[in-house]
């Protein structure tokens, strides 16, 4: 009897012990099964998912590669490019240096296209599109401006009258890239935001609301009188809302479009193009936007991998950054701006296998 | 958990062996050739062992379902803790009671989140009783719904099984497009900050959810009472409404409660509605109008963009909190339970 049931009990923990080990490694079988040159694997940032559906089709359709596209976030296709279960992540945000370090060897970040993050309003009654200093944003989103007539807010849209209606905060209450991109942003242009509150995909808001995705958000704006919140370009356009014109760092007011948007990141990149260009220098650049990148490893021979694989993998991204670029406009995404697009073809071509260059072998 | 373990001596080391019960076991091999020789060609004994082997397969799969479920629920708390760990060596206890939470500082403190989950489970099994013990009275004891009789009671039974089976995100939406516009107009009527989202509207949504469960539980319970005792009480010259007080519920309380805990178990755990009428502050709720978080919505609205190992760990341990907070209240409503049925 007392036999029997330490066996059981052994069983059990067996049990669990097998258990907690299918959970470990259930990645890397999916790499196994597709060891072949045929089926790219990538993971990561939802934003980017519905280009990368349309334009991965339309590649398959054209050379028959297949890429199986994951989108579960940002932070969970950075982490599966670190445990190199996937080809490539897609982030909204570069890595940080803590990610960099656990990814052992250097990895290329290859934007894709950019978004705009838009400020959206409901004030019943007025039709007219209102104007915001960065200042004045940064003061809404500390808690310091509270009521619509306040005179910051009212001296800069003089041609409307504000009412005496409390504004009503509202923002996204998942971790997201447009929060990473709205804060990244703050963070830049006001000291007490970077000093109190800082940048990340979830910070902690000293003011408001939270929705859950941009339909969250936009939920509560529409029904909220004296409501203002941020979504993504995209989501706005789609969805009609009326957006806020925002003073950029050249002191010009820029309505957010897909061409404001393009025009943020022709400025001088840095090589590595691991930059928020927020509060871009481009004279007729909306000021809050920001890159989704590809996120590879710059020496492509780990594991198991094979050559062609590797070369597949730097063609499809040669193909997305040129003639991809021309399905993002009908998806309301921004196109790589040319000095983006150069910079990009820099870092594809940095990619190696064994220490020499794929991109000669791959160019099409 | 080891009394479990001992109760049911089936010897999986030795599988062909025969059960050891209290009872000498039935063994068609062993019997008597006098009773053997009775029966032409053994069919009969045929027919026994093979039933017999049928038995013991039926009994080694129960045996497997139950071991199944002991590892899962073991294997979650250990995925749990381990987890959990980076943050736990962090933050040690002190994470139970920070009231921070800072992904860009890496602090973290579950306290809002607690007060979050609490506040808003109870509160909407506080508004939910009248509600689900009605319906389980009305359904159980007034109108219960007999075949080919009361369409009426058959259509509410009908509707309180479908508010259970409805998707969670429905209900969010629907919170979100309908009651939250009306929560603020009540709210501004009540002068306090009409946000419309908030605990109030969370609870108010979970209520609704969590109806069909203590619901149900409690009409299979009332609808058992026996005739005899409800009889008595006619015959003491009892009205309906005091048989009920003092003979029907009484006797099904602990059924009722079993009901009860069932949907608290439901509202603590529930995510995606709540997540979308609670507002998402991570701050400690002022009032039952201010809106919070609970510890399901942070996991649900952060885990997908949680980067850091800390913060990722971080999370991990709000859902051991969570894990800990629902068996606690189990254990709790399970020795109430008993007290009731002692």
């Amino acid at each position: 009897m007392k036999y029997s049931s330490w066996f059981k009990l052994a069983l059990v923990m067996a049990g669990v012990v097998g258990l907690s080990a299918c959970g470990g490694h259930s990645g890397q079988s999916t790499q196994q099964s597709s060891s072949d040159a045929q089926t790219l694997l990538g993971a990561g940032s939802t934003f980017v998912y519905p280009l990368y559906s349309k334009l991965f089709a339309l590649y398959h359709q054209q050379t028959g590669i297949r890429v199986n596209y994951q989108s579960i976030g940002s932070g969970g296709g950075i982490l599966q490019l670190i445990n190199k279960t996937v080809d490539f992540g897609d982030s909204d945000a570069p890595l940080t240096a803590d990610q960099e370090q656990q990814a052992g060897t250097p990895v290329v970040h290859i934007p894709i296209c950019s978004g705009a993050v838009v400020l959206t309003y409901n004030l019943p009654g007025i039709q007219d599109t209102l104007l915001f200093t960065p200042n004045v944003l940064a003061g809404i989103y500390l808690g310091t401006i509270t009521r619509w007539n306040d005179p910051a807010l009212q001296s800069i849209n003089p041609q409307v009258k504000l009412p005496d209606l409390p504004i009503a905060v509202v923002h996204r209450s998942d971790g997201s890239g447009t929060t990473n991109i709205f804060t990244n942003y703050l963070a830049k242009i006001s000291p007490d935001w970077k000093n109190k509150v800082g940048a990340s995909t979830s910070v902690n808001w000293p003011v408001g609301l939270g929705g859950k995705g941009n339909e969250g958000v936009s939920g509560l704006v529409k029904q909220t009188p004296g409501a203002i919140g941020y979504v993504e370009l995209a989501y706005a356009i789609q969805n009609q809302m009326p957006v806020a014109k925002v003073q950029n760092a050249s002191g010009h007011f820029i309505t957010p479009s897909i061409a404001s948007t393009q025009a943020a990141s022709n400025i001088n990149l840095p090589a590595d193009a691991k930059v928020f260009v927020t509060n871009t220098s481009a004279p007729d650049g909306y000021p809050i936007s920001g890159f989704t990148w590809a996120i590879l490893y710059r020496e492509q021979h780990y594991g198991d991998r094979s050559r062609a694989r590797a070369e597949e993998l730097v063609k499809l991204f040669w193909w997305v950054i040129h003639d991809g670029q021309a399905y993002c406009a009908n998806l309301h995404y921004a196109p790589l701006s040319p000095a983006a697009t150069t910079t990009a073809e820099k870092l594809l071509q940095s990619v190696t296998f064994d220490g020499q260059p794929l991109l000669h072998a791959a160019k099409p | 958990m080891t009394r479990f373990l001992m109760a049911k001596p089936l010897r999986l080391s030795a599988p062909q062996a025969y059960p050891t019960t209290d009872k000498p076991a039935f063994r068609p091999d062993k019997l008597s050739p006098a009773y053997a020789g009775q029966h032409k060609g053994n069919s009969l004994l045929k027919y026994i062992s093979l039933a017999d082997r049928k038995d013991k397969l039926f009994r080694r799969v129960l045996w497997m379902g139950g071991l199944t479920i002991l590892c899962l629920v073991l294997g979650i708390l250990l995925t749990l803790i381990v987890g959990a760990i980076p943050s736990l060596q962090a933050f040690g206890i002190r994470f139970l009671w920070g009231k921070v939470w800072n992904p860009v500082n890496q602090v973290f403190g579950a306290l809002p989140f607690l007060v979050g989950t609490l506040l808003t489970s109870f509160l909407a099994l506080l508004i939910s009783i009248p509600f689900s013990l009605s319906i389980a009275i009305f359904l159980g004891e007034y109108f219960p719904p007999v075949k080919g009789r009361n369409r009426f009671a058959h259509l509410v039974r009908e509707a309180v099984e479908l508010i259970a089976g409805i998707p969670s995100v429905i209900y969010g939406f629907w919170g979100l497009f309908v009651l939250v516009p009306v929560i603020r107009k009540l709210e501004m009527s009540w002068h306090v900050l009409p946000y419309g989202v908030g605990i109030f509207t969370a609870s108010l949504i979970l209520a609704i959810m969590i109806i069909p469960y203590a619901a149900s539980l409690g009409r299979e319970i009332i609808a058992l009472v026996p005739q005899d005792l409800k009889e008595a009480a006619y015959s003491l010259g009892a009205t309906r409404w005091e048989m009920i007080r003092h003979v029907v519920l009484p006797y099904a309380r602990s059924g009722i409660f079993a009901g009860l805990l069932l949907s608290l178990g439901r509202a603590l755990g529930e995510t995606m509605a709540v997540t979308m009428v609670i507002g998402n502050t991570s701050e400690i709720p002022q009032s039952i109008f201010s809106p919070g978080n609970t510890l399901a919505s942070v996991i649900a609205n952060e885990f997908t963009e949680a980067a850091s190992r800390l913060y990722l760990s971080a999370l991990i341990e709000l859902g051991l909190v969570l894990f800990v907070v629902t068996t606690c209240m189990h254990l709790i409503g399970k020795t109430i339970i008993h007290r009731f049925s002692a």
